[in-house]
Formats: C-alpha cells, sequence, structure tokens
C-alpha cells in the first residue's frame, strides 16, 4: 500500500485547483460572514455569475479580460441585489433571499428561454484560450518530488494563488483598518453602532459587494482553469460547503478561509486516496468496500472530520475560544 | 423593535424586487414556451376543465403540503427548543424512506408489508433521534459549542449520513413493492389514488395527534414553553433536558414518517430524497413562523399547495422558486411568518 | 449655572424652555391597540441633567427611540438643536451630536474595551473603505483616538481592562464602558438609558460624579432612571411620564411632593386630567384608603 503516493495526491489536491476555488469562495464569504455576521447564503451564486459573465462575454466576441472584469462587476450588482431589500430587515431574509436567489439564478441559467445567450444545460466551454496562451511554461510535467502538473494546470494554479493572495492582502488591508472594526461592530450589534453614528446600511451593502466580488473570482478561476460552464457546477451544497470552510479556519481571521481550504481538500484527497489504496491492496476486503463507494466514504470520512473538529475546537483554526465562549448566540 | 419599523419602510423594496424576479421568472418561462422550437415548460394541457384540473391539483398540493408539514414539524421545533439549524434534517427524512424499503423490500431475506414497515421506520427514526441528542448535540452543547460551529456540525453529519446511505442502499432509485401500480379512483370532479388518499388521512390524523399532544400533554406544552421562552420554562421548574430529547425523539419520528410517504408517493426512494426536500422544509418553516410546529404544519401546507397549484402554469423546475415567492411574499406582511411570535422579529 | 434658569420656571407639563436643545411636538406612537407614546410638547434645557422618570410601561425607552431615530413615529415633529429630525435615521442622529445608550447594554461583546472605545471616535479617515486602504492617512488619527480613549478610560476606571474582551466585562463594568464610548463620540447631548442598572453602589456613585462633571462642561444629559436616590441627587429637572403622556415637569423637590407623580406610581387615577379637583381629591384620599 503507497502511503506516499496518497500523501502526495493529498498535497497535490491541496496546493491544486479545488483548494483555490473554496479559498477565494472562502475569503469572500468571510468578509460577509465572518466580519459582519451577514447570513448570505446564496453565495454560490456570484461564482455562477462571475463563470458566466467570462464565459459569455468572451462567447460574444468579446477578451478574456473583460469577461473577467464583467463578472467581478455582476457580482456586485449581485451584492447589492442581495442587500437592497434585505438589509434593513430581519437577518433570516437575507439568508433565504440569498439562497433562492442564486437557485433562482441556476434555472435562469438552464432554462431554455435564456439558452441563446447562456446555452442552458449544456453550458459553455473553451472560451479560456486566451488565458492559457500567456503560459510561460512549454509542455510538459512540472512539480517539486512526486507533486507534479501539467504546463497549463500549473500556470492556472499560480495565477490562482497569486489572485488567492491578493484578495487575502485587500481584506488583511480593509480589516485592520477602523472599516474592519465597523464591521465587527455591525455583527456584535448593529443598533450600537447605529448609535455611535455608524451607517450600518451602507457598510453591510459594501460587505455583500466586496465578498461577492471575490467570490466571483473563484468562478471567473473555475470557469477559466476548467475552460467550461455548466449551471449544475452552482448548486447550494457548494454554498454549504463553502461555510464549512471558513468556520473550520475561523471565521473572521484574515487566512482562516485559506487555511481551512487547504486542510479541507487535504484531507478529503487524502482519505479518499488511502481507501483507494487500501482496496487495492486487499486491507478493505471488496464485500465491505468497492472502490467505487469509495467516493462516498470519502464524504463520511470528511463529515466526521467536521464533526470532530467542530466537537474539539468549535473556534476553528485561527479563531478564539474565548470569543466562542461569549459568543451570545 | 426599531428594526421592524423600518420593515414596514421596505417591505416596499422587498415587494418590488420579488415581483421583478417573479416576472423575469415568468416571463423566461413564457418566452421558453413560444419559441417555435418548444420550451422546456410543460405548458398545461387543455383537456379537462380549468376548475376541474385546478381541484386536482390542489389535492396533489395537500399531499405535497402535508408530507413537507410532517417532515418541517420537526425542523422547527428542534430550533424552538435548542436554537440548532439542523441542516441534516434531510437525512432524517431519508432515512425513514430508506429502512421502510429494506423491511419492505425483502433484501433482509424477509419482507414486511409496508403497513408494517412504515411504523417501524418511524419508530427507527425517533432512536435515531435520540442517539444523535445523546450522543453528539446533548454533549456540544454542554461544552458550550456556539450556534455557528453547530451548523458545521450539522453540515457534517448530512454529508456522513447521506452517504452512509449511499453506500448501503445504492444511487438507484426503487419504488416500494407495495402501491407500486395504483389506479387513481374518482371522487367527483377529483381523482386521487387510493395510496395518496392514505397518506392524506393518515398525515392529517398524525398532525392532528402531534397538535393534541403540543396542547394537551404536559411534555407537548412544556416542548412549546422551552420553544418560546427558555430561561422562563426553566425557571418554571421544566425539566429542559427531557424535553430536547422528547423534541429530537419526536421530530425525527415525524420525518422518518415524511419520508416513507414520499417515497411512496412520488417517484421513489432514492438516497438524497430528504437533501433535495431541504429547501422547502427551510421555507416552509420560516414561512409558518421559526420555532413553531403549527407554524410549520401550516408553511408546508401552504408551499406544497402553491407550488402545485403553480404546475398549471410554470414547469416544476421552478417548485423551488414558487416556494420562495410565497415565502418573501408573506414575510412582506408578517415579518415573523404566519404563526410566529411578534418579538422574534428585528 | 444653566440650571438656575429653570428655577423660575413654572412646573407645567410641556413648559417651554429658555435655551432649548430639543424641542418635540406632538409627538405620537401606538403599536395595535396601544397608546405608547402620547406627547404634546417637551423641551429639554441646554446644559442640564434632566431626568426623565414613570412607571414601567409609561413609553421613555420608546420615546427615546423616537427621538434618536430607531423608531418612527406615527406623527409629530422634534428638533436638535434647531434641525429637524423627522425621518432622519439613527446613525445620522447620532453624528449630529445626540446619542443614546440601552437599556439592555450593548457593549460589543467579542471586541476588546479599547476597540468599542475607538469605534465611538466619528470622522474616521480609516472607516471608509477607499481611506482604509490608505493607511498613512488614518494611522496618525488612530493614535489620537486611542489617546483620547485611553484618558477616558482612566476617568472611568476601566483603564486596565483595555486590551479584554468587553464580553469578560462585569455587567456594571459594561454600563460604563458604554457611557465612556458614547462620550467617545463627543455628543452635545446624551440620552442614557438606566445608566445606574446593575452597577455596585460605589461604582455609581463615581458614575454621578462623572454625569455632574461632564454637564457642568457644557454636555446635556437625558437619563431614564428608576432609582429615585440617584434622581433626586443629580437632576437639574424632572419630566415625568406616564400611559405615554408627559404629566409633570419640575424640580426634583416638586416632583417629590406632586400628587399626580405619586398616583402614577400607584394607578389610581389613571387617565384623569390634572384639574384641581382632582387633585385635591387624591391629597384629601392618598392611594391605599378605601376601594381599588
Amino acid at each position: 500500500m503507497d502511503l506516499v503516493r496518497s500523501l502526495v495526491d493529498a498535497i497535490r489536491s491541496a496546493l491544486g485547483t479545488s483548494a483555490v476555488m473554496f479559498a477565494l469562495a472562502g475569503v469572500g464569504l468571510n468578509v460577509m460572514f465572518g466580519y459582519t455576521g451577514l447570513l448570505n447564503f446564496g453565495h454560490v451564486g456570484s461564482l455562477l455569475v462571475g463563470g458566466y459573465g467570462v464565459a459569455i462575454t468572451v462567447n460574444l466576441g468579446g477578451p478574456l479580460w473583460l469577461g473577467v472584469l464583467v463578472g467581478i462587476a455582476a457580482a456586485v450588482v449581485l451584492g447589492l441585489i442581495y442587500g437592497l431589500p434585505t438589509l434593513r430587515l430581519r437577518e433570516d431574509y437575507l439568508a433565504i433571499v440569498t439562497i433562492a436567489a442564486a437557485e433562482i439564478l441556476r434555472l435562469l441559467t438552464r432554462s431554455s428561454a435564456l439558452e441563446p445567450i447562456t446555452r442552458g444545460v449544456f453550458g459553455i466551454q473553451k472560451f479560456a484560450n486566451a488565458f492559457y496562451s500567456l503560459n510561460p511554461f512549454p509542455l510538459g510535467s512540472y512539480g517539486i518530488w512526486r507533486i507534479t502538473w501539467s504546463a497549463n494546470t500549473l500556470w492556472a494554479i499560480l495565477v490562482g494563488w497569486v489572485v488567492v493572495g491578493l484578495s487575502v492582502l485587500l481584506v488583511w488591508a480593509l480589516t485592520r483598518a477602523p472599516w474592519g472594526r465597523v464591521l465587527k461592530a455591525i455583527r456584535e450589534d448593529e443598533d450600537a453602532a447605529r448609535s455611535l453614528g455608524k451607517n450600518v446600511f451602507g457598510y453591510k451593502l459594501q460587505s455583500l459587494a466586496i465578498g461577492g466580488a471575490i467570490g466571483s473570482l473563484a468562478g471567473i478561476f473555475f470557469a477559466v482553469q476548467t475552460q467550461s460552464v455548466n449551471p449544475d457546477s452552482f448548486q447550494p451544497l457548494f454554498t454549504f460547503l463553502a461555510y464549512a470552510v471558513v468556520i473550520l479556519g475561523g471565521p473572521g481571521r484574515v487566512l482562516g478561509p485559506v487555511v481551512g481550504s487547504v486542510l479541507f481538500w487535504f484531507l478529503l484527497s487524502f482519505t479518499e486516496a488511502i481507501l483507494r489504496q487500501a482496496t487495492l491492496a486487499g486491507f478493505i476486503p471488496s464485500w465491505l468496500l468497492t472502490a467505487q463507494e469509495v467516493a462516498a466514504v470519502r464524504w463520511v470520512l470528511v463529515g466526521l472530520g467536521l464533526i470532530l473538529l467542530m466537537a474539539f475546537r468549535p473556534q476553528g483554526l485561527f479563531g478564539s475560544r474565548e470569543e466562542t465562549l461569549i459568543d451570545a448566540r | 423593535m426599531p428594526t421592524s419599523e423600518k420593515g414596514r419602510i421596505s417591505a416596499t423594496r422587498l415587494g418590488v424586487f420579488v415581483l421583478v424576479v417573479f416576472a423575469v421568472v415568468v416571463g423566461s418561462e413564457a418566452l421558453g414556451a413560444a419559441s417555435p422550437l418548444g420550451g422546456s415548460s410543460v405548458v398545461a394541457q387543455v383537456s379537462a376543465s380549468f376548475g376541474g384540473r385546478l381541484l386536482n391539483v390542489t389535492v396533489d398540493g395537500l399531499v405535497v403540503g402535508l408530507i413537507i408539514a410532517l417532515t418541517s414539524v420537526g425542523l422547527s421545533l428542534i430550533f424552538g427548543v435548542t436554537g440548532l439549524i439542523n441542516f441534516a434534517h434531510g437525512e432524517l427524512v431519508t432515512f425513514g424512506a430508506v429502512v421502510a424499503w429494506f423491511l419492505n423490500s425483502g433484501s433482509w431475506g424477509f419482507r414486511v408489508a409496508l403497513a408494517i414497515a412504515t411504523p417501524i421506520a418511524v419508530v427507527a427514526g425517533g432512536l435515531l433521534g435520540a442517539g444523535l441528542e445523546k450522543g453528539l448535540f446533548g454533549p456540544l452543547r454542554r461544552r458550550r459549542v456556539p450556534n455557528v460551529s453547530l451548523i458545521v456540525t450539522t453540515i457534517g453529519l448530512s454529508l456522513v449520513i447521506r452517504h452512509v446511505i449511499l453506500i448501503w442502499y445504492g444511487p438507484q432509485v426503487h419504488k416500494y413493492r407495495d402501491y407500486a401500480i395504483e389506479i387513481a379512483r374518482d371522487y367527483g370532479p377529483v381523482s386521487i389514488t387510493d395510496v395518496k388518499l392514505a397518506i392524506i388521512i393518515i398525515s392529517l390524523l398524525v398532525l392532528g395527534i402531534v397538535g393534541l399532544f403540543l396542547t394537551k400533554t404536559k411534555l407537548g406544552t412544556g416542548m412549546r414553553a422551552v420553544a418560546d421562552n427558555r430561561e422562563l420554562a426553566e425557571a418554571s421548574g421544566i425539566d429542559v433536558r427531557k424535553i430536547i430529547l422528547a423534541t429530537w425523539v419526536g421530530g425525527a419520528a415525524l420525518a422518518a414518517l415524511g419520508g416513507v410517504f414520499q417515497g411512496i408517493g412520488f417517484a421513489g426512494v432514492s438516497w438524497d430524497l430528504g437533501f433535495k426536500l431541504l429547501l422547502l422544509m427551510f421555507a416552509a418553516v420560516i414561512l409558518g413562523g421559526l420555532g413553531t410546529a403549527f407554524g410549520a404544519m401550516v408553511g408546508g401546507i401552504l408551499i406544497g399547495v402553491s407550488t402545485q397549484i403553480s404546475s398549471l402554469w410554470l414547469s416544476t423546475e421552478f417548485k423551488l422558486v414558487i416556494a420562495f415567492a410565497v415565502l418573501i411574499l408573506v414575510l412582506m406582511v408578517r415579518p415573523q411568518g404566519i404563526l410566529g411570535r411578534r418579538e422574534r422579529v428585528g | 449655572m444653566p440650571a438656575d434658569v429653570l428655577t423660575a420656571l413654572p412646573r407645567i407639563p410641556g413648559i417651554p424652555k429658555p435655551d432649548p436643545i430639543l424641542v418635540a411636538d406632538g409627538v405620537h406612537r401606538h403599536f395595535g391597540g396601544l397608546v405608547a407614546v402620547d406627547i404634546d410638547h417637551l423641551e429639554i434645557q441646554r446644559g442640564t441633567i434632566t431626568g426623565l422618570i414613570g412607571p414601567n410601561g409609561a413609553g421613555k425607552t420608546t420615546l427615546f427611540n423616537l427621538l434618536t431615530g430607531f423608531d418612527t413615529p406615527d406623527a409629530g415633529a422634534w428638533s436638535f438643536s434647531g434641525k429637524n429630525l423627522a425621518g432622519m435615521s439613527a446613525y445620522r442622529v447620532a453624528r449630529l451630536g445626540m446619542v443614546r445608550t440601552f437599556q439592555l447594554t450593548k457593549a460589543l461583546m467579542r471586541l476588546s474595551v479599547i476597540d468599542n472605545m475607538k469605534l465611538g471616535a466619528t470622522g474616521q479617515t480609516g472607516e471608509r473603505a477607499l481611506g482604509a486602504l490608505t493607511p498613512w492617512r488614518w494611522q496618525q488619527q488612530e493614535k489620537e483616538i486611542e489617546a483620547r480613549a485611553e484618558a477616558l478610560l482612566e476617568r472611568f476606571t476601566l483603564g486596565r481592562m483595555r486590551d479584554d474582551l468587553a464580553g469578560t466585562l462585569s455587567g456594571g463594568q459594561r454600563k460604563l464602558l458604554e457611557l465612556a464610548r458614547a462620550l467617545m463620540v463627543e455628543p452635545t447631548l446624551i440620552m442614557l438609558d438606566e445608566p445606574t442598572a446593575g452597577v455596585a453602589p460605589a461604582l455609581t456613585e463615581s458614575l454621578l460624579v462623572h454625569i455632574k462633571t461632564l454637564r457642568d462642561e457644557g454636555l446635556s444629559v437625558v437619563f431614564i432612571e428608576h432609582d429615585m436616590d440617584v434622581i433626586m441627587d443629580i437632576s437639574d429637572w424632572i419630566v415625568v411620564m406616564a400611559e405615554g403622556k408627559v404629566i409633570a415637569e419640575g424640580r426634583p423637590a416638586d416632583i417629590a411632593a406632586n400628587p399626580m407623580v405619586i398616583d402614577a406610581y400607584l394607578g389610581r387615577w389613571h387617565g384623569e386630567a390634572a384639574t384641581p379637583e382632582v387633585e385635591q381629591a387624591i391629597v384629601e384620599h392618598p392611594p391605599g384608603e378605601g376601594e381599588r
């Protein structure tokens, strides 16, 4: 049984494209939920408009960089749409409206009516050649030791982590400033913030816009890297997992979502790899677990991991236990 | 409280937003139907009279709604009594459906009629609920794990249960052996199969019993008291731990029952049967008022009926959209939900 | 002293003040069928400490909410230093210089004491998103704010706890923090909702001394209070509310002897107008005697 191989696979995954995507989505969600306390359950919607923004723009003949801007702008608009009607109401409203809006977006994208633009259930493919044409790495395999990627994937991953780094830098700069302090105040008690002269409504809108924009980067990255967008890639389950990643890393901490994402994907892949190796090597008899069922077991172990982590470190990796003990809710 | 007052003003904005979304959705459906290549929407066939179709669709909606009501009561009460938003509640639904299937299908070597397998599945569901409270959520609450982390716990739990069921039951959809083929009988303008009629009657009976339980028994009124105001209930000497356990047992048992009915009534049993209902269940609970069992019942029925009626004009994939539109419209007028308490607003 | 001008005023509910900082006219608020606030006219004298008292449910906190923009009245107009406040949102009212605290203390629990304080300062460049991204512009301001915050914390004996999370403070300490934080806004009028509730007696003493000093420095104070000793001790003027209306105004000595006030708390002559006949009847037949 090749334990090393499992480790290699896990590290590849932890540093790979899915980790990048979840890290970006997590950083965005962290701004809204971790810092401001907003229950945005439609975060996958920002990814959808980001990805489709790029795909549709290029499809209509525009350059890739314009598509990226369109995607980001669309997510900002989406954030405002989420916020404007609901932010003055109870917090459940935001949760309901966002989850509904994200599903509506997915259904609309899927629908036959918008097919001319979105290609409905088939989605849009092969629109990111411009990105890959910029790839400085010639064809081949690159990496350290046994952790290797193809030239194109490596290029995507490098660019991806740079974008993660830049968004983390942005969030760090914003949240160490008094601006971040106001967000946290809103999270703790918005009426108190209002009584001190803070425009709570405005800050919440900014939080949704910025969090959404960073989330759209995840969608854009996913779209460009896989050269494909498809409505059913953007389901509510993604938002739930994004929450798990944020809380795993510690909500309201700058690096929380990044480390949360890396850890999550490491665990996910490691368990899958170990299980696969074990079944192939015969350690796990095939009557107990076929190779096909390994994928399901992987999720079981991930679920168990989440449960255990919350039991023994409910504040997340970077969070403070003192804070969670104070947590009024 | 102030926020609800601000809510008064913004209700118009929210209303405009909802109407715009609604118009976009309905419009796109209409466009799709009008397209010469045909759309994905199913335009209702003009065969029977509209009144007759409406009646039939309402009865169908009653079946859907009662099932959602059964499954959501537990979700609402668990939130009311413990403050936990249980993202794994869909899996409790699936659990019931799957246990009943195993008993009914003969895969365990013996066959049990569905009529008998169902109560067994309900008991099994109750036991699972008890196990989860005693083994997981109770201990976590005593460790003062914050609610936000508990949400992740339920997300993890839902992954575990759903995929264990996937491994155990498989990815295919199976129907129950009993009631696989049913003939619809006519009751005046309404046409319904025997088993769906049975579902309606049994569900109404069960919900009625639940209602009596909650209003007439000590345990039931205690549940409502804790959901309403925990500190006050504790101060009055109510054994909150017993109440919480009872809530989990009852809620999970009802979910299991709902799961079996869902498996009978619609397309069969699958590993993600409950997960697919989860968003509708959340909508029903919030519509009826978070934390009240009666609210969940009313909310569930309302959502079931409205989504089925909407199928006269819109394709069924928009069911969820309709549910949320109804939800938002009601919340505009009554932010705490149909039966929710005023103070919970803002 | 600004309070001295009040001595000569007639003790009539709604009496205009020589230099009002807050004027309310016809402010009405009802919830369902219940009238919460029904004020014909009320003026608060600048630079004084005005106590607002009345039995539970009299509408005192609701009045605070209405005047500071946390709630919208069904009717009425009110102004602060001449500025019309109708329709203004709570945060704008605070920025104008009218700051309120809350009956249930709103210390920002998971923020440190010093962060709570720094939040109070207004006009912070770093609080704007674009400003935040240019640290050289707000770092100097931040230092100044921090110095001011630390000084205030010292004044309120909270200096040691500057880096502790507010949630770890005792209830009384959090009340002090809320007051100190409100002062960071540099208000001209501060509305305190039961500032001494839950505060230890020794601390209450120093709190009252602070409030009097602030008044001497020019701050106008309105505060809701149930503790009669506190009210009598520091109020320059007292306004009495019952069932949403102002039923009496005057200096502390006047209020203590006012039969309408006594009755409001003891509830015998609900809603009757304060005619001389009614007052005479109350004096002749004090509450407790006879039926009811």
